[in-house]
């Protein structure tokens, strides 16, 4: 499951949709926007994203960890719109059999759709400048 | 001619000024229709650096078009 969301993410709804009786092991990420950037004061971060692209690469990611690490299932939440210090904006999970299995498949689920999925942040910085991150300009 | 709705994301959409253009175009590929556009709005960023998706699914460059097809033009990612 993947969706965007322009509120807070609430982990607690996200984790029940990755119970399953025979899963043993649940592992989830939280990435939190941080203070510090490369050097400068972020106070805020925007993100965009194409979201049936999103989407649909975030499925053949699914599909990967199914057949790579053993994974029963894996959600995503990603924020849209402005997201403060301190908050979540990306929440992925996993369920599988063992720990070993969900550790592995959630580094792999983040990398993956830090990677491949169509999504951009503009960070906002406290002097009031800002950028796009992930290309030259 | 083809007619296709063109979608622009982040720094390309800041660059372009607008979210979406309907296009007409006798451009074969999605880097034909790029470079198209690229010229017309000079944007400074070469297909290389950019990914495309087509009716909502990336696809090669060399893909193609067909009328009524979808395409956005993906700046380089950061999300998560």
């Amino acid at each position: 499951m993947f969706m965007l969301s322009t509120t807070p993410l609430q982990g607690h709804c996200l984790t029940d949709k990755l119970i399953n009786p025979e899963a043993g092991a649940c592992v989830f990420f939280e990435g939190r926007v941080r203070k510090f950037s490369r050097g400068r004061e972020v106070v805020m971060i925007e993100y965009e994203a194409a979201e049936k692209p999103a989407q649909n690469e975030f499925r053949k990611i699914v599909d990967e960890l199914k057949k790579k690490h053993g994974v029963f299932d894996a959600c995503c939440a990603h924020r849209v719109g402005k997201v403060h210090v301190g908050e979540t904006a990306v929440w992925v999970g996993v369920s599988a059999t063992h720990r070993d299995e969900a550790f592995e498949a959630c580094r792999y689920a983040i990398d993956e759709l830090k990677k491949r999925l169509p999504i951009w942040k503009k960070e906002h910085y406290a002097d009031g400048t800002s950028e796009w991150l992930g290309g030259e300009d | 001619m083809k007619t296709i709705r063109v979608y622009y994301y982040a720094v390309l959409r800041e660059a372009r000024g607008r979210a979406e253009d309907t296009v007409k175009t006798n451009a074969g590929t999605a880097r034909e229709l790029y470079e198209e556009l690229q010229k017309h709005h000079g944007f400074h960023w070469p297909s290389e650096k950019l990914k495309v998706a087509i009716n909502d699914e990336i696809a090669d460059w060399s893909t193609v078009l067909k009328s009524d097809d979808e395409v956005a033009f993906l700046p380089p990612m950061a999300g998560g």
